[in-house]
């Protein structure tokens, strides 16, 4: 038994790090403090109307997407076709947040590969994208129409992600509301 | 050409001078808060290095944030909090004592007294082991603390 101790040990350890790396490329994705609580209130500067200012009170009442994007962002641009997808069924508003970017580059990047968002906002300092927690771009939440964020994602959104993840979550909205 | 070194030398220290975070501070104390803060809390980017030691974008907005609430005289823990509520827990590198953290908490102590049984268990065993020895060689009639000293 004695002699088995040290292969014990090893297998524990080999099954510890086996665990750490399967789990590796989800260690940097955090949960959200934010899930369940009400969205943090802003007012920001529509990207194309930029004497008009939008408050979070104004978003109300439907359901929404929050995108934060830039046009700096290389995973913006690979979920971009995601993003154009999810807006051609019509069934939840996006809005894009363009934080710590500026506007003439957001609008350059917009015209090149196309704007399939129903709004844009203008975040140039980021302040609005720390009070959302967000510290990577892409980031996405979803926002029910009470106005709390119901479900965050990190990085880039895929079509599983928008089929599994968003829009049945957009349904049962529709359904109590 | 001297001239030429001069000026370059001179460039490069205002480089030096104005490094990217231009925060002037009220007081060494307050210089002393905000640096302990920010040593303390981690930087959601590259998640090894303290809001202190990083150069990412981010970091840099959120030194300029926990500034803004030091000049404003607001106190660690209301600094802390508001960090919290945006970016979880992660972001302390001492985190709350909680159900989820216990065990992060409890480690140390829990290897500690592992290593301490492991050690006593050892040290048992081969005195044990050396008092069975002592014994057997008692009984053959041979002196135990000689038997290794060779003929």
């Amino acid at each position: 038994m004695s002699r088995l101790l040290p292969l014990l040990g090893f297998l524990l350890l080999a099954a510890l790090l086996a665990v750490g790396l399967q789990r590796a490329d989800k260690k940097t994705e955090l949960p959200s403090p934010l899930l369940g609580k009400s969205v943090p209130a802003y007012t920001l500067p529509a990207l194309y109307e930029p004497e008009r200012q939008v408050r979070s009170t104004e978003l109300a009442g439907r359901p929404y997407l929050v995108n934060f994007w830039a046009s700096w962002c290389v995973t913006c641009r690979q979920e971009h076709p995601v993003i154009e997808a999810l807006a051609r069924t019509g069934q939840v508003d996006i809005i894009g947040f363009n934080f710590r970017d500026e506007p003439e580059d957001a609008k350059a990047w917009l015209a090149r590969w196309g704007d399939p968002y129903t709004l844009h906002l203008a975040d140039y300092d980021g302040r609005v994208s720390i009070d959302f927690g967000v510290y990577a771009a892409p980031e996405t939440f979803l926002i029910d129409p009470e106005g709390v964020v119901v479900f965050k994602h990190l990085g880039a959104l895929t079509a599983e992600i928008v089929a599994q993840e968003i829009l049945p979550r957009v349904a049962a909205m529709e359904t109590s509301g | 050409m001297k001239r030429c070194w001069l000026t370059f030398c001179l460039v490069l220290l205002s480089g030096l001078s104005s490094a990217d975070d231009p925060l002037v501070f009220e007081s060494p104390a307050q210089e002393a808060r905000f640096k302990a803060l920010t040593e303390e809390l981690r930087c959601l980017v590259c998640q090894n290095q303290s809001l202190a030691d990083s150069d990412a974008p981010l970091a840099q907005d959120l030194r300029r944030e926990v500034f803004l609430m030091l000049q404003a005289g607001q106190d660690d823990a209301t600094i802390k909090t508001f960090l919290v509520e945006r970016y979880g827990d992660f972001v302390l590198y001492r985190p709350p004592v909680r159900g989820n953290t216990l065990l992060l908490w409890l480690a140390p102590l829990l290897l500690m007294t592992t290593g301490a049984l492991v050690l006593a268990i050892t040290v048992k065993k081969r005195q044990v082991m050396l008092a069975a020895d002592a014994l057997a060689s008692a009984q053959k009639g041979m002196d135990p603390d000689t038997r290794d000293l060779g003929p």
